[in-house]
């Protein structure tokens, strides 16, 4: 680390595009209906990261965390994801 | 089997393809499938040659986690997920050649059952709606499930690229290659390519 690089935290969000089939979800919604903790119509299963990076500015963390996000968390055919900065 | 011909293993860390005919991925379960089958592997040194073999017209196949790792490279359409019943499936399938005019199923009538062995999690193949209808259009199935195991969309078992010199397929054609192992479907794939060079 370097005086002028600074810790940046960001939480991704990743969740199934709508219309891919979520069998987790199906069945995490069966067990929660059946087991009479509530009355929920839909459960989708997603991945959570957190990710802590080392940049110059906020900017250019931001920049690698969308590229992180698109070139390797995410397959853009099933997937979309969100991100935003956490603090420590 | 074909001792005109030599195999070289290619560790994933090269960054350069040997001079060779074919590439095959190959099935298996690339670092512990984490993330997405298929994804971390897809980044690994090797990948970037076996996408300029591809550009410049090679022959590659994938099979299974090989099938997998082509998709995630972009090299062919589509993602393999999760089988619907999130359940391994191991077992004989027949499958329905549905384009026989690439390199590897020329030597099979069009819409001819074939038998070869799957053993996959995530086989389920999915593609969203405009670009499944463009990959019917360029006749990028090449193979169908009789009796969709994992819920695949459009029965898909395999797909090629554009210019049908890539394969990609979740069934394992090299455990279909002998009598005693109740099928030689799988040969025949091979044979095609073959007489294809």
């Amino acid at each position: 680390m370097t005086l002028n690089e600074k810790v940046f935290k960001f939480k991704v969000e990743v969740i199934l595009k709508k219309g891919v089939l979520d069998p987790q979800g199906e069945t995490i919604k069966q067990s929660i209906n059946i087991n009479n903790l509530g009355n929920i119509l839909d459960v989708k299963q997603g991945k959570l990261f957190e990710l802590t990076a080392l940049s110059k500015n906020r900017e250019h963390a931001v920049k690698e965390i969308e590229r992180i996000c698109s070139d390797l968390l995410t397959n853009s055919v099933i997937e979309e994801f969100k991100y935003y900065e956490v603090s420590e | 089997m074909f001792p005109e011909f030599n195999v070289k293993m290619i560790w994933h860390k090269e960054t350069t393809l040997p001079k060779i005919d074919l590439v095959v991925l190959p099935g298996g379960f690339s670092y512990g499938d984490y993330l997405r089958c298929g994804a971390i592997a897809a980044k690994s040194p090797i990948m970037k040659a076996v996408k300029n073999f591809y550009e410049i017209g090679g022959f590659v196949i994938g099979i299974c986690n090989g099938f997998q790792i082509l998709t995630e490279t972009k090299i062919l359409p589509g993602a393999l997920i999760p089988n619907t019943n999130q359940k391994f499936i191991c077992k004989d399938q027949d499958l329905v050649v549905e384009n026989n005019k690439t390199f590897f199923t020329s030597n099979f009538e069009h819409n001819r059952t074939i038998s070869i062995p799957i053993a996959h999690h995530d086989g389920q193949y999915f593609l969203n709606d405009p670009e499944i209808e463009e990959l019917e259009q360029n006749e990028g199935i090449v193979l169908k499930y009789r009796d969709n195991p994992n819920g695949s969309i459009r029965d898909i078992a395999g797909v090629c690229s554009k210019n049908k010199r890539v394969i990609g397929m979740m069934p394992h054609p090299e455990r279909a290659v002998d009598k005693d192992l109740g099928s030689v479907s799988g040969l025949r794939m091979f044979e095609s390519l073959i007489s294809n060079f």
